[in-house]
Formats: structure tokens, C-alpha cells, sequence
């Protein structure tokens, strides 16, 4: 009876170990596969320090309006009325109106830009220009093509336009780099003309601007410095 | 003084005079002829000028650089292969296709056609201009597949009036090749847009404008044609489309060619 029960034992505690063997490669994947859920990237950790608390209670609430594919052809711009909390400081007020667009309509057919996509850094220079550091999904996961990515820049440019008075030009960056085209297709190494009639402040000597623009841009988080404009 | 030397004395005598002579000709010619000058370019007192009081070259008579050439860019190859459908549909192995078809239909009509690439290689955007910018009389045409659009429509774009603007003092810089042609390249543009929307439901009837990298260094009127789209289910209905893309562009060159004056030649009105 004795030498059965350790038998039965012993089989049991073998069964068990070859079971354990089984399910321990499984057990590590799973371990693995949460991990990398868990831990944030690179670019998000910049995102989360760099982001700065984009609204305040005393701004006032009006109808900023923003650009997304038109319902009714899907080769044109619509603009569309959405009330925001906007700043009077055109930085931050450039963040809140660009952070909208991102985030995209109701109907998630009519976006422009990629919803993976955002806005990393956004300053102006003193001579009106603005430049918008996005993220590698602007350029990575906007669609490869003439229109899509003319839409995209197109979206930007205007709703600036739109909300955005001392805005004159745009300069836009992926990861604080220039890049040549956005997918392929646009030039991403021009200026976009935003609101050609904006108030220019005074220059100094040669028309460069009073201020040296490098005050303006700090190198964003991440080892990257932002490129200045050099046109 | 013996006989030979006088003799020899005697021919010199007899040989300076004449290369002298020889050598006054010209001089006497010119005089001859001087008297005349005056008095066939002479201006009546108070008449308009009519020509300069100096001898002229005939100017040559105003020469207009017929387009000849047409140089296709079939975008994208090598590692890039450009939009991409769910289908697995690859703009670059379609505008290579399109490419064939378009030449035939250029050479059909009596154009020279070149390349920028014939294989799967991926020039650069520069490499791509330098061809139609080495060229004279030539035209500039990069074919694309979009990712997105009205799947059967043919869109044709060339860059914004606004750059247009060319730097002062003469020189044109690389970076601005297309702008002294934009004007040309919207009517190029325009006369293509217009074949294609006859043939492609829900083409738009003017061409549009976009701020396309390999317009800008193109020195030659220049133009984007792109077709939709790869998100077709099955690339047949894009193959299906090429010979009738082939066919109006083909028309839209042909139909462009007299009004193609190159900027700075004589009559020019860009």
C-alpha cells in the first residue's frame, strides 16, 4: 500500500515538473509581451515632459475653426466650427488648435493626419514664422501620396491660418528634423504660407529678426536639437 | 659688280614694289568702298532712326524652340516603393507599366521620349530634374498611383503661383529651377487635366496646385499626373485605366506644343 502511495506520488510530482516545462516558454513570452505594453517609449516619455498643461480656466471659450477632408468630396478641405478654450498666446493657442486637429473629428474617415501622430513642440519666431515639430508618425503613417499629403499640410496651414493671426509662415519638422518630403511626395523643406498678411515685428540690421530665433528654440528632450530654418 | 649680283639686284627691285603693291590692296579696297557707307545708311534730318551709323550682323530671325522631348519620371523604385494598397498594390511596379504606355503614345504622336529610370532603381529627386534640364525644348511629366482618392480619377498638379518668385540679379538658383515655368506648367497642367477628364469620371476639370519636391528643381514645364488609387481591390482596374491615361497625355502634350515658348526667347510670354 506504502510503495503504491509513493508511486502515485511520484508520478504525480513528474507530471507536474513536465507540465511546468510546457507552460514556462509560454509563461516567459506573456511576461515579455506585457512588459512591453507597460513601459511608455522614448518618443512618449518626451511627449508626456514636453507637453505643458494646454488650457487654463481663464481662457475664454470660442469657435476655433479647423480643416478636415470635406464630407462631400474627399479631395477637398472643409472647415468645421468646434469651441475650444483658446489662449491669446499664439504658441500655446498654435498647441491647443493643432492638438484638436490631431485628435480628429467625430467621423474618423474626414481626419488628415494619422491619429498615431503628434504634436511634439510648437514656437514662432519673432519674424512670424512658425515651426511645428511633430512626431515620426506625421511622416511614417500619413498615406503615400500627392493629395493625402498635400491634404494633410493643407489642414495645418489653414486652420493656423484660421485661428492663428500672428502666424506668417510655417516651417514643419519631424523630430526636430527637416525633412525632404512628408511621405514621398510634399516638400517638407519650404515654408508654408500661413497668413501672408500678419503684422511683421521690427528687424534688426540686414532684416534679420531683433531677436536671435536660437532663443526661441530649445533643443527638445531626446539628445535631438531642432534644425533653424535656413531659407 | 659682277653679273649675277646686278641680276639679283635688278629682281629685288622688281619684287619689293610688287609685294608692296600685294600688301596695299586691301587698304585701297577698303577706301574704295568707305566713300559709300555714308550714304546708304545717311538718315534724313528729323527722320526717325531706322538703323545704327555703324556696320550690323543681320540678327538672326526669332527662333522658337519647339517641344520636342518629353522626359517621364516614373516616381519612387528601389527601396522606395511608394503607396502602398491593402492588397498588396505597389505604386511602384504600376507607374513602371504606365510608364510603357505612355511613351508609346508619346512616340505614336512623334515626341522624343527619355526616362529617368527604366528599372527598379530609385534616382534622386535632383538626378531625376537633371535629365529634363539638360534637355532643350523638352517637357517634364512624374507619373504617381495615389493611396487615397476617387478610385478611376486622374488628378494633374503643378506647383503654387507662389513659387513662382525668382531671385533678383539673374541668377537662378537650382532650389527654384521651375520658377520662371510655372505659367507654362499650369497651361501644360491645363491642357492635360482637360483630355483626362473626358476620359475619367469625376476628374477634376483644371489642374490643381501642390508643393511637390520633384516639380522644384525641374527647369522645364513640368507636371504631376496622378491616378487613384492603390486601395482598389483588384489592380486590374487600374491597369485598365493606363491606355486612356496613356492616350490623353499623349493629346495634352500635342495640344500644348505651340503655345510652348521657353522664358527669355524671343516672343516669349510666359
Amino acid at each position: 500500500m506504502n510503495g503504491s502511495w509513493r508511486n502515485w506520488v511520484l508520478f504525480a510530482l513528474a507530471v507536474a515538473v513536465v507540465l511546468g516545462a510546457i507552460y514556462f516558454p509560454f509563461l516567459k513570452r506573456k511576461l515579455k509581451t506585457t512588459a512591453k505594453v507597460v513601459q511608455p517609449s522614448e518618443e512618449q516619455v518626451r511627449r508626456e515632459l514636453t507637453q505643458p498643461i494646454l488650457q487654463s480656466s481663464s481662457d475664454p471659450i470660442v469657435k476655433a475653426r479647423m480643416f478636415w477632408i470635406s464630407g462631400d468630396d474627399e479631395s477637398a478641405l472643409a472647415g468645421t466650427n468646434v469651441e475650444l478654450a483658446l489662449s491669446k498666446d499664439p504658441v500655446l493657442r498654435s498647441k491647443q488648435v493643432l492638438n484638436t486637429l490631431l485628435a480628429g473629428p467625430v467621423d474618423s474617415d474626414l481626419r488628415t493626419l494619422p491619429p498615431d501622430a503628434a504634436l511634439l513642440a510648437f514656437y514662432v519666431l519673432p519674424d512670424g514664422t512658425g515651426i511645428a515639430d511633430f512626431s515620426d508618425a506625421l511622416a511614417t503613417s500619413t498615406p503615400s501620396g500627392i493629395q493625402s499629403e498635400q491634404l494633410a499640410v493643407d489642414s495645418i496651414v489653414r486652420t493656423l491660418e484660421a485661428n492663428v493671426p500672428q502666424v506668417r509662415r510655417l516651417k514643419i519638422l519631424i523630430h526636430g528634423q527637416e525633412l525632404d518630403t512628408l511621405a514621398g511626395h510634399v516638400d517638407l523643406t519650404q515654408y508654408f504660407v500661413v497668413n501672408s498678411k500678419a503684422p511683421q515685428p521690427v528687424s534688426g540690421p540686414l532684416g534679420l529678426p531683433a531677436k536671435p530665433p536660437a532663443a526661441s528654440l530649445p533643443a527638445p528632450a531626446g539628445g535631438t536639437t531642432a534644425k533653424a530654418p535656413h531659407r | 659688280m659682277h653679273n649675277s649680283n646686278r641680276r639679283l639686284l635688278f629682281r629685288i627691285i622688281l619684287i619689293l614694289p610688287a609685294i608692296a603693291l600685294l600688301a596695299a590692296i586691301p587698304f585701297l579696297v577698303s577706301n574704295a568702298q568707305s566713300p559709300q557707307q555714308p550714304a546708304s545708311t545717311a538718315q534724313q534730318p528729323g527722320a526717325p532712326v531706322t538703323a545704327p551709323p555703324y556696320p550690323t550682323i543681320p540678327a538672326p530671325a526669332p527662333q522658337r524652340t519647339g517641344l520636342n522631348i518629353v522626359v517621364i519620371d516614373p516616381a519612387h523604385g528601389g527601396t522606395d516603393p511608394g503607396a502602398r494598397g491593402a492588397q498588396g498594390i505597389r505604386e511602384n511596379d504600376l507607374v513602371m507599366d504606365l510608364t510603357v504606355q505612355v511613351r508609346r503614345a508619346l512616340e505614336a504622336n512623334g515626341f522624343q521620349v527619355l526616362q529617368t529610370r527604366s528599372g527598379n532603381e530609385n534616382p534622386s529627386f535632383d538626378d531625376r530634374s537633371t535629365m529634363a534640364n539638360a534637355q532643350r525644348g523638352a517637357v517634364f511629366i512624374t507619373l504617381h498611383i495615389s493611396s487615397t482618392g476617387l478610385p478611376g480619377t486622374v488628378r494633374v498638379y503643378t506647383l503654387p503661383d507662389s513659387a513662382a518668385t525668382v531671385a533678383t540679379g539673374g541668377i537662378l538658383s537650382w532650389d527654384r529651377a521651375q520658377a520662371p515655368y510655372i505659367t507654362l506648367s499650369r497651361k501644360f497642367a491645363d491642357a492635360v487635366q482637360g483630355e483626362l477628364a473626358q476620359h475619367f469620371k469625376g476628374s477634376p476639370n483644371n489642374s490643381q496646385s501642390a508643393s511637390i519636391r520633384q516639380l522644384r528643381t525641374t527647369a522645364a514645364p513640368a507636371i504631376a499626373v496622378e491616378l487613384s488609387s492603390v486601395s482598389v481591390q483588384d489592380r486590374a482596374d487600374l491597369d485598365r485605366m493606363m491606355p486612356g491615361v496613356a492616350d490623353a497625355i499623349a493629346r495634352g502634350v500635342a495640344s500644348f506644343r505651340p503655345s510652348y515658348v521657353l522664358p527669355g526667347e524671343a516672343g516669349a510670354q510666359p
